[in-house]
């Protein structure tokens, strides 16, 4: 979520090529409704893995926004990502309900596994680590989320055993 | 209207319904600082400054808090008084420290704040999330980390201006004012006008450093500095020694330039008037042999940037005339130099301009028509202000001065160049003389003065009714423009000031700069106006020598070569087009 | 019709599905084909029963008697016992003490001290299936209030009731209604809030999952109550089964005619869409779910125009949490006096609860409001695991108070807990024993605050980013007592001077941390002693040991 500063320069870097046709049908698809935004950027990053510059400009061209809106939007919020992510994203619940319950050890387990800390990706792309609020799911708490599903019950074990799903 | 009746710190006040209590406390004498606020363009209450008790569980923000009958207001109780301290306490947590060599020493409205509270101590030292300063653009500099996000730059340039070229990223203590994706200034939407300068509260946001340049030119013995002063800064470079907004101190600025060791101190209201005469002929041949209508003045760069950037499609309707300033830096590096036989190479050209994009403007590579770069810097009245300070030099004791000829001499046309509507007034001065053969009964054409955002008038030329329209403030062009492009404009000739006021509010002008500022500047313009002798660009005897020795006629091959210019159609997101693809 | 001999419900809600209730259900279905009982016994899956702890869950019907903690491979014998030779398979009965194991439903204490209203379907019916809701008594309120009632009389009955809003602020939910059924304007809506970010609260999420049309049903009265004809759900997108579950009911609704024109003939006509959030705790506050829903930041808006006036894209609104509108279809089906039999005088009807941390029911119940913390923990709740020593319960979530032992007697409603300094917020619990620190757990309260903090106004975004530091110092073993008094002030300040309750509700957890276990915070500063052994330097050593030595 956190933008390096100094993103963009004069000179260009080599970027994806992105379907332009189907984000435009994904802004069309929603362009009546009010409040159209969030629901495209979802789609959009559904469909293209992540919000790359392209994308939100021509979501931005497609519903009539600047692009200082698109990306400060899209920067408020923990689950869109203007980075491309790791392969799988861990989402690990940093809240009080997991933590009295042992998130600690889980997390530490988690970052010596991966090697990495929150935010940052796996060498080999893989797994990108985050920490975030409750998820929600307290009643098996401590647990963490790996792209759409939710794990409970973790303990140092068995969360390094549910990394093995996604190798 | 109805009426609320209620008690600020016991005093009892009545107001009309809806009034904020901030208002409201004014009338009853109480003054109640705030930070963010600013009247008209930024009400939201978020800095939490000017919080007070209401009675309500938590305390209310009197900025845009509506007061209700019967309400007790407390300004002043020790939780208010400390929730007030704590908050700027904390804004200093977050601030450097280093005041005494920031650009806004002695008129940072943090400073002033934290010495109202009487604030001794910051008690919460902690992280400072460490932003690079980005002064990649040639007019603009920004510095993150004393960015208190107040948002006000954002309320500008967003709702003002229509630019949007910066906005709030990120979130909580991440969150950072920029344009998107992290990009330099130089790289965005960007359009340099600098109304974001005029209204942030502490030294976030400043123009480019042109000083020094200018310090050391003035010290080359080898160098021939010419000096040019736009029409607006006459009635605002007082403002900066303590002078009442709208003072005029031309004769004074002539003589401190002089001072400074300038060895030539002439006027852009020379080209503003040989403007008229390129530009009103312009019109005359678009009128007559069936050009692009309507045309639309072209002497703003911020202005210029914006319909590059945003409505490409119509920037055949521009007028191809240079702003005053470049043609002034073209002819000063060719007729100037030749008529005074000094080697153009010799000449360093410096402009003051109330203008931050003025600076954007003299770098473009198009601006070298003279076979050197036209002009050399630009400076804004505040470096001009910062200058005289640094030399020592007091505006009250200097005898008034004249301007140097060639390019000295103007008119009242010229000088109006500087408020809204003023190129248009000096145009339709000049083009009903030259249309009707006839002159003015009143050179004054009221219709178009004024702070209203887009003023509509016609004119009668001799049966043929040229209908006109004024805009200031990019968001009253969108306006403007958006019924141009629609083929729903009944206008023949649009003047468009990128500043809101005209150039007296240009982004270069002493801060600070509200409505009643504009105001006073602007009348200042008029009374200007009226002491001089000629009031019509096409009576100055040295435009007329200028057309006769150097130039030939308006809109000759000479013009063309010097005083016209092209444009630049640039992306909607960013300066280049990045993909046509994508975003166009 | 036909006809089972037996149901087998398998509680898929999710934290049942985290446990593996899946492949339960399917071994179940299986195993019943095998031995060609599926045409008798029907397996349904359904919401959560609120027993997490002990998933997953499998109640038989007729009997109600409940199995926990079911694998895949118990599913053979449980069908072989139970179901062919109707004998209880002992080993997987609840057991709420060592000796005594638990039968059936009605006998078990977890269940008889608490009244299921807005739970009553929950693990009972196939969420997937409207037909099951209306058998189950669904849509006949919003059909009594659509025939029966006029939309000033809806009102009155919600007001009548006493119902108060069950996201945290516990506004009159009849007041609420009235204001927005009063102000001016053609165009409504009705929002549900469902942005349930704060930690220990999951009640919307499984009220979604395992009854999502009592939502639309709630939803659909209040339209007709005050005048609105759109409805929308705001859900967090994290939620990914509540959000399948209700767009499929929605689209279940569509199709029978009980959402969108001239529902039952009476010329009322109302839609409900589903929004999604995108991770933002800030979006549950209602103004900055607004903004959200609008497209942009959520940032919190200022408060006067209150969204009754002023709401969803200008227009009055009416937004209310989930549980809020699970609750109207029985009142407007048996009315404010059947409601006020439960709960106390100013706090009636039911509260659900979440149960979190050192407690050994974790789940979800329901009960009356009044009862107190000290019934809820050792009682429904089952005491503390381990018999370790109860130190602090917090109730209302992250942004709620901290109570000590001393406070175990308070009732759980709206105004005897504000009266102690703490909320009842959203219902989340959340139990400590003795071998945490306070401190530590300060620590991640105020993590949670930073991270979560919009960023608008100044004494939030940078008060919560320094009570962070602050608590930080002083878990590590570097804090002055200087800090503990910056941290005070701080926090009185912030619960005054932010713009929007996020930011006034921060320091809450802080301020009833300092008052009721100052000694802990002082023996960190002044010791450099953590008392349970928690705390640690940055660099993850123990810094910060019982005895008070550091490394």
């Amino acid at each position: 979520m956190l933008i390096p500063m100094g993103g963009e320069r004069m000179t260009d870097k080599a970027k994806p090529v992105l379907d332009l046709g189907r984000i435009d049908e994904i802004v069309s698809r929603h362009k009546g409704r009010e409040g159209a935004l969030l629901p495209v950027l979802r789609e959009v990053q559904d469909f293209v893995g992540y919000l790359p510059r392209e994308a939100l400009e021509r979501v931005a061209l497609g519903l009539g926004l600047s692009l200082s809106k698109v990306y400060g939007v899209a920067t408020f919020y923990t689950l869109f990502y203007t980075e491309p992510k790791g392969r799988h994203v861990i989402r690990v619940c940093e809240s009080a309900p997991c933590h009295v319950q042992g998130a600690r050890e889980v997390v530490e387990a988690l970052q010596k596994e991966l090697g990495v800390s929150f935010g940052e990706t796996t060498p080999d792309g893989r797994f990108t680590l985050e920490l975030v609020s409750c998820l929600g799911v307290c009643g098996v708490a401590p647990a963490i989320m790996v792209d759409d599903r939710v794990y409970g019950n973790l303990t140092p074990e068995t969360v390094v055993a549910v990394l093995q799903e996604y190798r | 209207m109805a009426t609320v009746k209620l008690t600020i710190d016991g005093i009892p006040v009545e107001v009309e319904a809806g009034t904020t209590i901030l208002k409201a406390a004014e009338k009853a004498g109480v003054h109640i600082p705030t930070l963010c606020y600013l009247e008209g363009i930024h009400e939201v209450g978020a800095c939490r400054v000017c919080v007070v008790d209401t009675g309500a569980k938590a305390l209310q923000a009197a900025c845009v808090t509506p007061v209700a009958e019967g309400m007790k207001v407390l300004t002043n109780t020790p939780a208010v008084r400390k929730a007030r301290r704590m908050t700027v306490e904390l804004i200093l947590s977050n601030h450097p420290t280093e005041c005494t060599t920031c650009v806004r020493n002695l008129n940072c409205e943090l400073q002033t704040l934290a010495e109202s509270l009487n604030i001794r101590s910051s008690r919460f030292a902690g992280e400072r999330p460490e932003w690079p300063v980005d002064d990649s653009s040639h007019s603009i500099v920004r510095d993150p980390s004393k960015c208190i996000l107040c948002r006000r730059c954002v309320s500008v340039c967003e709702k003002v201006q229509g630019v949007k070229a910066i906005g709030p990223l990120n979130r909580g203590f991440q969150t950072v004012i920029g344009p998107a994706f992290g990009d330099d200034m130089a790289s965005s939407v960007c359009v340099n006008c600098g109304q974001c300068v005029l209204v942030c509260p502490v030294g976030a946001l400043y123009e480019k450093d042109g000083i020094q340049k200018v310090w050391a030119a003035l010290a080359d013995p080898s160098k021939h500095v010419v000096v040019q002063t736009a029409p607006a800064t006459r009635v605002a470079l007082g403002e900066t020694q303590g002078m009442e907004p709208g003072s005029i101190v031309t004769g004074k600025m002539v003589a401190g330039l002089r001072r400074l060791g300038f060895d030539a101190v002439m006027d852009t209201d020379f080209t503003a008037d040989l403007t008229i005469m390129e530009e009103g002929h312009e019109l005359i041949e678009r009128l007559t042999k069936g050009g692009v209508l309507p045309m639309i003045t072209s002497c703003s760069p911020g202005w210029i940037k914006f319909i590059e950037h945003f409505y490409p499609d119509l920037l055949p309707n521009l007028s191809t005339c240079k702003s005053p300033q470049q043609m002034f830096g073209a002819l000063a590096k060719t007729f100037y130099a030749e008529k005074k036989g000094i080697d153009p190479a010799d000449i360093f050209s410096v402009s003051i301009m109330p203008c931050t994009a003025k600076k954007f403007e003299c770098e473009r590579p198009e601006m070298r028509d003279s076979g050197y770069k036209d002009v050399d810097v630009v400076l804004t009245t505040r470096e001009l202000g910062r200058m005289f300070k640094e030399a020592g030099i007091v505006l009250d004791s200097l005898p008034d001065d004249d301007y140097d000829p060639p390019m000295g001499l103007s008119t009242g046309a010229a000088v109006i160049f500087g408020a809204t509507g003023g190129v248009m007034e000096a145009a339709l001065r000049t083009a009903y003389e030259v249309v009707t053969g006839e002159p003015l009964a009143d050179v004054n054409f009221k219709t178009v003065r004024g702070l209203e955002g887009v003023k509509e008038a016609s004119v009668n030329l001799k049966g043929t009714e040229v209908r006109v329209a004024v805009a200031h403030g990019l968001s009253n062009a969108r306006k403007v423009l958006d019924r141009v492009r629609a083929g729903d404009a009944p206008w023949h000739f649009i003047e468009i000031m990128c500043c809101p006021g005209g150039c007296i509010g240009g982004g270069g002008q002493p801060i600070p700069t509200d409505t009643e500022v504009r105001q006073k500047r602007i009348a200042g313009i008029y009374t200007a106006d009226e002491r001089l002798a000629i009031r019509k660009s096409h009576e100055n005897p040295a435009i007329q020598a200028i057309y006769k020795e150097f130039l030939g006629k308006p809109l000759g091959h000479k013009s063309h070569e010097l005083l016209h210019t092209k444009y630049t159609p640039r992306g909607r997101y960013a300066i280049h087009y990045r993909d046509k693809k994508v975003a166009d | 019709m036909h006809f089972y001999r037996a149901h087998v419900l398998v509680c898929a809600g999710t934290n049942c599905s985290l446990r593996g209730s899946r492949a339960v259900r399917e071994r179940l279905a299986g195993e019943l084909a095998r031995r060609g009982l599926d045409g008798e016994i029907k397996v349904v899956e359904t919401g959560c029963f609120g027993l997490c702890e002990q998933g997953p869950t499998v109640v038989v019907y007729p009997e109600g008697v409940l199995y926990c903690r079911v694998t895949p491979d118990d599913v053979p014998e449980l069908v072989e016992e139970h179901l062919l030779k109707g004998r209880r398979l002992e080993r997987l009965l609840y057991r709420e003490t060592a000796a005594k194991a638990v039968q059936t439903v009605p006998q078990m204490d977890f269940f008889q001290g608490q009244v299921r209203v807005v739970l009553r379907r929950c693990g009972v019916i196939d969420p997937d299936s409207v037909e099951e809701y209306i058998a189950h008594g669904g849509y006949q309120a919003l059909g009594k209030a659509l025939t029966q009632m006029k939309p000033a009389e809806v009102v009155e009955e919600i007001k009548a009731s006493g119902l108060r809003g069950r996201g945290g602020a516990g506004f009159p939910t009849g007041l609420k209604w009235e204001f927005a059924s009063k102000a001016k304007g053609d165009v409504k809506y009705i929002v549900c809030n469902a942005d349930e970010g704060e930690p220990g609260t999951f009640k919307d999420r499984l009220i979604l999952e395992g009854d999502p049309h009592a939502i639309l049903e709630g939803m659909a009265i209040a339209g007709y109550a005050v005048g609105a004809r759109k409805g929308y759900v705001y859900i967090r997108g994290e939620y990914g089964l509540s959000i399948q579950r209700l767009e499929r009911a929605i689209l279940q609704a569509r199709e029978l005619g009980l959402l969108g024109e001239d529902i039952f003939g009476s010329g009322f006509g109302f839609d409900v869409e589903v929004r999604v959030g995108a991770g933002a705790y800030v979006c549950g506050e209602e103004t900055a779910l607004f903004e959200s829903l609008e497209g942009g930041r959520g940032e919190p808006r200022l408060k006067p125009p209150y969204p009754t006036e002023v709401g969803l894209f200008g227009k009055p609104t009416v937004i209310n949490n989930v549980e809020t509108l699970a609750n109207v279809p029985p009142i407007i089906q048996n009315g404010p006096k059947w409601f006020r039999q439960f709960g106390t005088e100013r706090c009636p009807g039911t509260k659900v609860f979440t149960l979190t941390g050192d407690i050994v029911n974790e789940g979800l119940i329901e009960v009356p409001m009044g009862i107190t913390l000290r019934e809820v923990i050792f009682g429904i709740g089952g005491g503390i695991p381990g018999g370790r020593g109860f130190k602090m319960a917090q109730t209302g979530g992250t942004s709620g108070g901290c109570l000590p032992v001393q406070l175990l007697d308070v009732p759980m409603d709206y105004d005897e807990l504000a009266k102690v300094g703490a909320a009842l917020g959203s219902g989340a619990l959340l139990v400590m024993d003795d071998t945490h620190c306070i401190v530590d757990i300060a620590r991640v309260f105020a993590r949670f605050f930073e991270h979560e903090s919009c960023g608008k106004c100044v004494p939030c975004r940078e008060g919560t980013m320094r009570i962070h530091e602050i608590v930080c110092r002083i878990a590590t073993g570097e804090a002055t007592p200087k800090d503990l008094d910056n941290l005070e002030a701080l926090a009185r300040t912030m619960a005054l001077a932010c713009l929007c309750p996020l930011g006034q509700a921060a320091p809450v957890p802080v301020m009833t941390t300092l008052k009721y276990f100052r000694d802990e915070y002082e023996a960190h500063i002044y010791e450099k002693r953590c008392p349970t052994g928690t705390c640690r330097t940055l660099a993850g050593r123990p810094a910060l040991t019982a005895a008070g030595k550091g490394v």
